[in-house]
């Protein structure tokens, strides 16, 4: 299979702080991969470096054939790279379709009828297609999760990093959104999932990448990771 | 022309004149460089303190008096204040941005015209022993009223400095605009710990207004210029920096004191806001922010 | 196509007005203030409104329409529309020079620039003597009235024109992808970045647009009253006027600053010429702050509310 993300040698300092410290990543076309550690370790970091939040890091990272080092988080959005945020961002005076249809005007060019289809069909698939016309101030939690997900979709990405869409979610509602994100995978999409909830993690990644204090501990499958003294020691502390 | 006399006094002028403006951004400092609250009614409310001042000084009381009288009733105010802005504006999330600046905003002009319908346009000043007569050291003659309000300025820097590194409120109010989270785990109420913050800034405006009226003339439009010159002596200093207020007012005080030597008076409000326009394109997060 | 209908119309109406006889000279002096600030306040709301900055600093981009104005009037006896022309320019100019120099920033360090701009500007006018310097230059209008009766009713005219084009602009802006755009960036610039929008390329497009707008009010002003002097152009009031009308009035659809500068604008006119000045300023200033806390949606949002709750 090939590597459609590589992230290489990549350092991202904060003042005197080191976030990542030389953090080396590759992702398959079409993998499921879960991303864990604990708080601070550095997993929303890396994320904003690989979708362009901060483009002031060191190392190199290539999306897709092409490197994407230096390009601003629009730009790499428009080649594919799509995330949803730990809290979500709603466009709040806007209507969910209205959400929906920046990505569309914005990555696809257009925001026409045929496009307001597609939101519609993107909506279904996701349980919200009764929302549409809502305002999206007026969400749910677990509804505003998978807005931003579908937000996400909009922009047509080849590769969706989630950022704990999970989080206080309970028991169904987790499901849920579980069943959303491997709906896409289906669909060919490569997905890099941060999550604090195991079970979710585990169910959902091929392969599993554990963080801590900025550098990678460790890489395996679900199995492996967990019997895995250090990410132990990681979690739970010595 | 440049002599190295005139140039030295004006230095020393400007040191004198920079430590003013360090404490008059003081409050600032806190409660938008550490608060993040876009508090452009700060200047304001310093004229304001300055016509209580005046207004008490009619008692006979001296003005340093006078302002300290007032910090109690700035940091109510203070506190009354945030807890406003808290509850209207920054509990719901949507377009705070606006709404806090535009409300800020109307405040300064409310504030400025009521101060122009009640007391006229014309300056106001108070009297005091030493305010008129000056220091002569050498060939140099530093004013007595400069004097005074460098020692206050000083103080208050000192005090608020020991204060935000050694007390726990202190030290609350530091970490606070850092890391909400952290500081509810160690039981103390953010909003709680922001209040008390923005009372301390609003107090310290007090006795700031009394300074200002010690050091010359007041008048309602004054909160103009005054904005220029603690927003830059606080993005100077980078946000967050206590220290860092003293020596950007320092470098505010001395190239504007220089400045004014040499071109004229009229320049001065060019060279505050000039070096904050300067700081905002070159290296917005100050000489010492975070 | 409705709208270019009834603003036709109305350009026809104020038109038709213009060149009565027997209406009082007043109401084109006051009208041409009225008209002014709908200009004004439309521009404001470009990047106040719809994008979420906030611009401190509206009589700096006023100053330098005006003072464009001034310079290509006096250097080579450049027509009315030149000077507008110019002075448009210009202020769009400062505008994108504002905005690249903050808008990477956070919101509150563009508003505190543009404040910075007004000071610095009227330093550099002040010392200036080609254009009169701190203590102003006298205007003579020139005698080119085209058809109508006087100048003043021409320039109330020419503002009646310019206001229609820039409700147009307005208009156009919030339809558009730019539009869309710009709500993003209001909403959520991190999400809106992520969403594709590049953010900081609309932010710098309605700033410059914003701003010659602003400039194109301010053009002028000169001619309106046959003399420029800096503390009144520069003066700061005009910033509480040109985000208190929009506020007011309603910021999420062009209707909102027309609304708020024809009703404040109007009071304006009453209240400063039979009370005082100051005053004007404290209603506007206590206005905009009961809105901002109770009502701030502006006077559209209590519409709209209104027509909810009466179904």
């Amino acid at each position: 299979m090939e590597t459609i993300l590589e992230v290489s040698n990549v350092i991202k300092q904060f003042g005197g702080f080191t976030a990542l410290s030389d953090v080396n990543l590759r992702v398959l076309k079409g993998e499921r991969l879960g991303l864990i550690g604990p708080n601070g370790s550095g997993k929303t970091t890396l994320i904003n470096c690989i979708s362009g939040a901060f483009t002031d890091y060191q190392g190199s990272i290539r999306f897709d054939g092409g490197d994407i080092t230096t390009l601003k988080a629009h730009q790499r959005t428009k080649r594919g790279i799509a995330r949803s945020f730990q809290i979500p961002r709603p466009f709040s005076s806007m209507t969910v379709m209205e959400n929906l249809l920046v990505p569309f005007a914005f990555v696809g060019g257009k925001d026409g009828p045929v496009q307001q289809k597609e939101a519609m069909d993107i909506l279904q698939g996701m349980g919200l297609a009764d929302k549409a016309f809502v305002q999206s101030n007026q969400l749910s939690q677990v509804e505003l999760r998978k807005m931003e997900l579908a937000r996400a979709m909009a922009a047509k990405p080849k590769l969706l990093i989630s950022d704990e869409a999970m989080a206080g979610l309970a028991g169904t509602e987790v499901d849920e959104v579980l069943e959303i994100l491997f709906d896409l995978n289906k669909l060919g999409i490569t997905i890099i999932m941060i999550e604090h909830i195991m079970q979710a993690v585990m169910k959902f990644s091929q392969r599993v990448v554990c963080l801590d204090a900025g550098k990678i501990i460790c890489e395996g499958t679900p199995e492996t990771i967990v019997k895995n003294p250090e990410v132990q020691r990681a979690y739970l502390g010595d | 022309m440049f002599s190295v006399d005139l140039i030295f006094e004006a230095t020393l002028f400007g040191i004198l004149l920079g430590c003013f403006y360090a404490a008059v951004s003081l409050g600032l400092s806190v409660a938008f460089g550490l608060l993040d609250v876009p508090y452009v009614a700060h200047p304001a409310l310093l004229i304001l303190g300055s016509y209580f001042t005046f207004l008490l000084c009619k008692t006979g009381m001296d003005p340093i008096m006078c302002g300290v009288l007032l910090m109690p009733v700035f940091y109510l105010i203070g506190i009354g204040f945030y807890r406003f802005y808290y509850e209207t504006f920054e509990k719901r999330s949507t377009d705070t941005g606006v709404r806090g600046l535009a409300f800020f905003f109307g405040m300064a002009f409310i504030i400025e015209v009521c101060l122009i319908l009640v007391f006229g346009v014309d300056q106001r000043t108070v009297a005091a022993s030493y305010i008129g007569s000056s220091l002569e050291i050498g060939d140099y003659r530093f004013p007595y009223r400069m004097l005074v309000a460098f020692g206050i300025a000083l103080t208050l820097t000192l005090v608020l400095t020991i204060y935000f590194s050694k007390t726990f409120t202190g030290r609350a109010i530091k970490a606070v605009g850092q890391d909400e989270g952290a500081l509810r785990l160690m039981g103390a109420n953010p909003v709680k710990i922001k209040q008390i913050a923005f009372g301390i800034a609003t107090s310290v405006n007090a006795l700031a207004g009394a300074m200002l009226i010690i050091v010359g003339p007041v008048e309602p439009a004054m909160d103009r210029i005054y904005i220029g010159r603690t927003f830059c002596v606080v993005v100077l200093a980078g946000l967050g920096s206590m220290s860092g207020t003293l020596v950007a007012g320092l470098v505010l005080g001395i190239t504007e004191s220089i400045v004014m030597m040499t071109f004229g008076a009229s320049w001065a409000p060019a060279v505050s806001f000039g070096l904050l326009l300067l700081m905002l394109g070159v290296r917005p997060q100050g000489l010492f922010g975070r | 196509m409705k709208f270019a209908f009834y603003s036709s119309l109305l350009l026809l109406g104020l038109l038709g007005l213009s060149v009565m006889g027997g209406v009082n000279e007043y109401v084109f002096f006051a009208g041409f203030v009225v008209l002014q600030f709908v200009v004004l306040a439309t521009a404001w709301n470009i990047l106040g409104g719809y994008a979420g900055y906030v611009n401190f600093g509206v009589p700096a981009f006023i100053a330098v329409g005006a003072y464009t104005a001034v310079v290509l009037f006096k250097s080579i006896s450049a027509p009315l529309l030149v000077q507008i022309l110019g002075g448009g320019i210009l202020a769009g100019a400062l505008g994108l020079g504002v905005g690249l120099l903050t808008l990477k920033l956070r919101g509150i360090f563009f508003s505190i620039a543009t404040v910075a701009v007004v000071f610095i500007l009227e330093t550099a006018v002040n010392n200036w003597r080609y254009v009169g310097g701190a203590t102003g230059l006298q205007l003579t209008r020139p005698q080119d009235l085209w058809f109508f009766d006087s100048y003043v009713r021409m320039l109330f005219f020419v503002m009646a024109v310019l206001a229609v084009i820039s409700v147009a602009i307005a208009r156009y802006v919030q339809d558009s992808f730019l539009g869309r755009g710009l709500r993003a960036v209001r909403d959520s610039e991190e999400a809106a970045e992520c969403s594709g929008v590049p953010t900081l390329k609309i932010k710098l497009i309605a700033c410059t647009i914003s701003g010659a707008l602003m400039g194109i009010a301010g053009a002028p002003m000169p001619m309106y009253l046959s003399y420029i002097e800096p503390s009144s152009t520069f003066n700061l009031s005009y910033s509480i006027y040109a985000l208190g009308m929009p506020i007011i009035g309603g910021t999420s659809h062009w209707i909102g600053p027309v609304i708020g500068a024809l009703l404040l604008a109007t009071l304006q006119q009453i209240v400063t010429v039979t009370i005082s000045n100051e005053l004007n300023v404290l209603i506007v200033g206590v206005l905009l702050v009961l809105f901002v806390v109770i009502a701030p949606e502006g006077i559209l949002g209590l519409i709209k509310r209104w027509k909810q709750s009466s179904k």
